[in-house]
């Protein structure tokens, strides 16, 4: 899932303390998991926001709302009958539902109220870790399970490199080596003949060098 | 023991200081709480496990925010008390309700012209 941080809250209050209403949307999907950008940090938003407001003795009007996910139409047309209240927007979805906010909304000022971060597993509540980097052509059959595009500091495609050191990684030491999770992964599986065949180069025009990518399923589409 | 501490405490009672939500917290101080101290179990000996340990995390982010929007994070605290420190606790609630007229009625309270006098929210 997208993973991402509340940004910080002086931020925040830079970017909307010249507005008397503002709204703040929280996103029901992947921010939710990780506690970034919820209903429940919509509420925490909005109400420092309102201390912050009624403390300099300014009147403001700031509500908090969620919709269960700002990357579809349908549910930010939610906000459709009552978008025209706010001077601004601050929405509390990754960079897709901010952006698709604004596109939906276009003479509407919208604010990211997080930082999006990576695509990555909850190890424990608080702490997210990378997993998937979207490269857009999944090696994962080959690697063991275990992507050396996300888990590779280097994104080797045949490592490990000599920066391997004790099963770490040589930029830090608290970074597992991708590569010897790999051959150790591959070691239990009894695949360890994967080391014997070098990989070829990646097509990388399934990733981000292509430019900004789109899936179209002419079998979904209506 | 019929202790005495401050009348102008209001003490909300909850089964677990882990039951303690920021936004209860946050809602206090837009309500006009002057301050609010959070009293929960002895560190370790949560009947819940880690219920006062969750409530320090949330005392502590709700104290930045204050501190970030200008009402104060030294208008709220927590405490760690077992039930058997009423007169611990009568004391507690003696100090930071001097320490709260020091610091004078919330802005929040002057900014909407509610400062008549002090209130001090207890949460145990």
């Amino acid at each position: 899932m997208i993973k991402a941080v509340p940004k910080p809250l002086e931020e925040v209050l830079g970017q909307v303390k010249d507005f008397t209403k503002v709204l703040i949307v929280g996103c029901d999907g992947c921010v939710t998991v990780c506690e970034a950008g919820g209903m429940k940090e919509a509420k925490v938003l909005a109400s420092a926001l309102r201390l912050y407001f009624t403390q300099a003795g300014k009147q403001a009007q700031i509500d908090e709302t969620s919709l269960t996910r700002q990357c579809e139409k349908e549910y930010l047309a939610q906000l459709s009958d009552k978008m025209d209240i706010y001077d601004a927007v601050v929405s509390l979805a990754c960079g897709c539902g901010v952006q698709y906010m604004a596109e939906m909304y276009n003479n509407k000022i919208i604010y990211p109220g997080v930082d999006t971060c990576f695509l990555g597993v909850n190890e424990e509540r608080g702490l997210y870790v990378e997993r998937c980097q979207a490269c857009g052509r999944c090696i994962l059959a080959e690697t063991g399970g275990i992507c050396p595009i996300a888990r590779c500091s280097k994104r080797m495609l045949n490592g490990p490199c000599g920066g391997s050191d004790a099963g770490k990684c040589e930029i830090n030491k608290d970074i597992p080596c991708g590569w010897e999770l790999i051959y150790e992964r591959l070691k239990t599986l009894g695949q360890l003949d994967r080391f014997e065949k070098p990989v070829d180069p990646k097509d990388w025009s399934t990733s981000r060098d292509g430019g900004p990518r789109t899936i179209v399923r002419e079998d979904l589409r209506i | 023991m019929r202790l005495q501490y401050p009348p102008n405490v209001r003490i909300i009672e909850v089964p677990c200081t882990g039951k303690v939500d920021i936004m209860h917290l946050l809602m206090a101080f837009e309500y006009g709480a002057d301050g609010v101290i959070v009293v929960g179990c002895l560190e370790g000996d949560c009947h819940y496990s880690a219920g006062n340990l969750y409530a320090k995390k949330r005392v502590n982010r709700v104290k930045e925010i204050l501190d970030k929007v200008g009402v104060g994070g030294e208008r709220l605290a927590m405490y760690n008390l077992s039930s058997g420190m009423g007169g611990r606790f009568a004391e507690i609630v003696r100090e930071i309700t001097e320490k709260i007229m020091e610091l004078g009625p919330s802005p929040i309270r002057v900014a909407t012209g509610k400062a008549t006098g002090p209130i001090a929210e207890v949460t145990t």
